[in-house]
């Protein structure tokens, strides 16, 4: 074989694995940055995107930036709470909507889109409006973020928990109801833990969204300032490395979630194998 | 004493109706199904015997009537509040619970003691018992159909209902499962209601079966019964295979009835006769069919045919099957068993047909002579 059509070989045999590290790569190297940095010692220096000189003061002291921690925290409980309440309300919709036949549910269907296509910015500035008309009864700060955050988050939380009860088999339920379960212990011991990995997925992509969003929180949050909200700010005079401490912490939980499902399932794997 | 405790737990539907937006899938339906008994309702697919199954299970609502078990009326009762289980089709097995939670999930709702050893023991009835603590994937569908059984057999149902529970498997895995449904029934000794597709698998396994077809039931009876004097084209044709000639009744004379087929008189036993006067069909099982040359001697003293011509013939090792055309132009099936004292007839010989008149049975005309045949 002539060392060209070797090559060719070699070639095509590992295009596709390289193309893939290639993407991955891709995808990481801004977490990367963002890890590096946080262990960055700007100094005096006013040019804080560049690597000075190793430290490990962001992460000992990573409140020091005035006002950020609380940023944190502020995010945080809203990403908390609007999570607890839209996945609350957007599984019993995901019910209503798969198990019930009524008038209008294939409109309804139609219309739990709607928030996912509008443009952020427009459904922000309409809430502001709607806030500041009502201002008689709310005034801009955490609830007005609050409630903006569970309308975003609520479509997704439908969409998600709707695609895992549209899949289970009605079957199992009526197998429950056939061996003496009565409506309660079919719901608990067969509905519920059969979709609850669709409603913890859609927990999940709730925080994520309520957690990082901007636009919409930037227009209603009167006084506040969510972690988002900081980081913007703090960009305009240069972002405190504490910034990349946080964003490395995140990337580490979110990371620590995945793999522990993965290792749970692989545990339970091998303990049914043995 | 006995014979009144049993029969207090036997099953009666009585005209029970299932009406969905645009058909009825059940029409007045009369079923009495014995305590102990392997009771199998047949039909084709969307014949309502899926239907009916489930309104005894509790799972469809009817439309009207009654389903009483022994004294009490459990027409409206909720599935969980009757002592009635289901093996489901696609088995339904929870993929969440291991096979013993699987097994065990009846008693647990019923708070019944002894759950282990209750459970042990079944998992050991049908062979399960080193799997209980896999989950339902993990195992292979015959090993699935047999936990599904089992979830529903340890809850000594007064009644079990079993929809179509072999059709997922291979047909030999089917075979054996057969013969372990039967085997499992006589031991446990439960009413076991068994719908199916299968004209085999109804007259293997069943003490009774019931013939349905277009939600009512045609015909009703041990299967031997039914195979040997059907009395609509439909039982005829769906159980097992009828060669179905056109006649004239011409009377009836002692214990027969005269019919003129073509131009040849023939008698039916009066008992098997389902019509008395005008047009009929008379229907002849083609292993019932003897086949002779031309002339020759038959053992058969009663109807004689000439004039056949073999138009097919397919060997099939136990038996021969041939096609004959009469001098009307149909053509009848017969089957020959190859017991070697006759030879085979080639294609295009001419060949007399007799059968005894005993076989022969005498359908109303007004019946489709095609209904109840399967196209593959």
């Amino acid at each position: 074989m002539s060392p060209l059509a070797r090559t060719w070989r070699w070639i095509k045999a590992h295009v596709v694995l390289g193309l893939g590290l290639l993407v991955l790569v891709y995808m990481f190297v801004p977490i990367a940055v963002v890890v590096l940095m946080s262990f960055n010692d700007p100094g005096k220096s006013k040019n804080v995107y560049k690597f000075r000189s190793f430290t490990l003061d962001n992460w000992t002291n990573p409140c020091h930036p005035a006002g950020m921690c609380h940023a944190v925290g502020l995010s945080l409980g809203i990403g908390l709470l609007a999570t607890v309440v839209a996945t609350i309300i957007g599984t019993m919709a995901a019910f209503g909507l798969v198990r019930h036949d009524f008038k209008g549910r294939s409109f309804a269907n139609t219309v739990i889109f709607l928030p996912m296509a509008s443009p952020e910015i427009v459904m922000g500035s309409s809430l502001l409006a709607l806030f500041i008309s009502g201002s008689k009864i709310i005034t801009l700060g955490f609830w007005t973020i609050f409630i903006a955050h569970v309308m975003f988050c609520l479509s997704f939380v439908i969409v998600t928990v709707k695609a895992r009860l549209a899949g289970l088999d009605d079957n199992l339920e009526q197998a429950a109801m056939d061996l003496y379960a009565n409506e309660r212990e079919t719901f608990w011991r067969i509905t519920f833990p059969l979709v609850l990995p669709g409603i913890l997925g859609a927990a999940l992509l709730a925080f994520s969204l309520s957690f990082d969003d901007f636009i919409i929180t930037n227009l209603n949050a009167g006084q506040e300032t969510t972690f988002p909200m900081f980081v913007y700010g703090a960009a305009q005079r240069g972002v405190p490395m504490q910034v990349n401490v946080i964003g490395t912490l995140m990337f580490l939980i979110a990371i620590v979630i995945v793999l522990g499902g993965e290792l749970n399932n692989r545990l339970k794997a091998r303990a049914l194998a043995s | 004493m006995s014979q009144a405790s049993e029969g207090s737990r036997s099953l009666h539907l009585s005209q029970l109706t299932k009406e969905f937006a645009t058909f009825t899938a059940v029409k007045a339906l009369d079923l009495d199904v014995p305590h102990g008994s392997f009771f199998a309702l047949l039909g084709p697919s969307g014949c309502g015997k899926t239907t009916t199954l489930r309104m005894v299970a509790g799972l469809e609502t009817p439309t009207s009537g009654s389903i009483r078990l022994g004294d009490t009326d459990i027409t409206y009762a909720k599935p969980y509040q009757r002592p009635v289980n289901t093996v489901f089709q696609s088995y339904a097995l929870f993929p969440h619970l291991d096979i013993y939670e699987n097994v065990a999930f009846g008693l647990r709702r019923r708070k019944s003691g002894d759950v282990d050893r209750q459970v042990k023991e079944m998992l050991d009835l049908v062979e399960l018992g080193t799997q209980a603590r896999k989950k339902p994937p993990q195992l292979s569908g015959g090993q699935q159909q047999r936990v599904a059984l089992a979830r529903a057999l340890i809850n000594r149902p007064d009644v079990l209902l079993l929809d179509e529970p072999l059709g997922a498997l291979d047909l030999k895995l089917r075979r054996a499962m057969q013969i372990e449904l039967k085997r499992i029934q006589t031991e446990v000794g439960l009413t076991f209601v068994h719908v199916t597709h299968d004209q085999e698998e109804a007259m293997t396994m069943a003490d009774t079966v019931a013939v349905m077809n277009a939600g009512v039931i045609e015909q009703m009876g041990a299967p031997a019964e039914l195979y040997e004097n059907p009395r609509t084209t439909f039982v005829a044709n769906f159980l097992g295979q009828s060669n179905l000639i056109a006649g004239k009744v011409l009377g009836a004379e002692g214990d027969f009835v005269k019919v003129d087929m073509h131009g040849i008189t023939v008698s039916i036993p009066q008992e098997r006769a389902h019509v008395k006067t005008g047009d009929g069909w008379v229907g002849i099982r083609p292993e019932k069919v003897l086949i002779a040359a031309v002339g020759e001697d038959i053992d058969a003293p009663g109807n004689h045919l000439d004039g056949g011509v073999v138009t097919d013939v397919s060997f099939v090792g136990v038996s021969t099957q041939y096609l004959v055309r009469m001098p009307w132009g149909q053509e009848l099936q017969v089957f020959e068993q190859n017991t070697g004292r006759r030879r085979l007839f080639n294609k295009g010989e001419s060949v007399d047909l007799s059968w005894r008149p005993e076989y022969a049975f005498l359908l109303d005309a007004s019946q489709d002579v095609n209904a109840g045949i399967e196209d593959d």
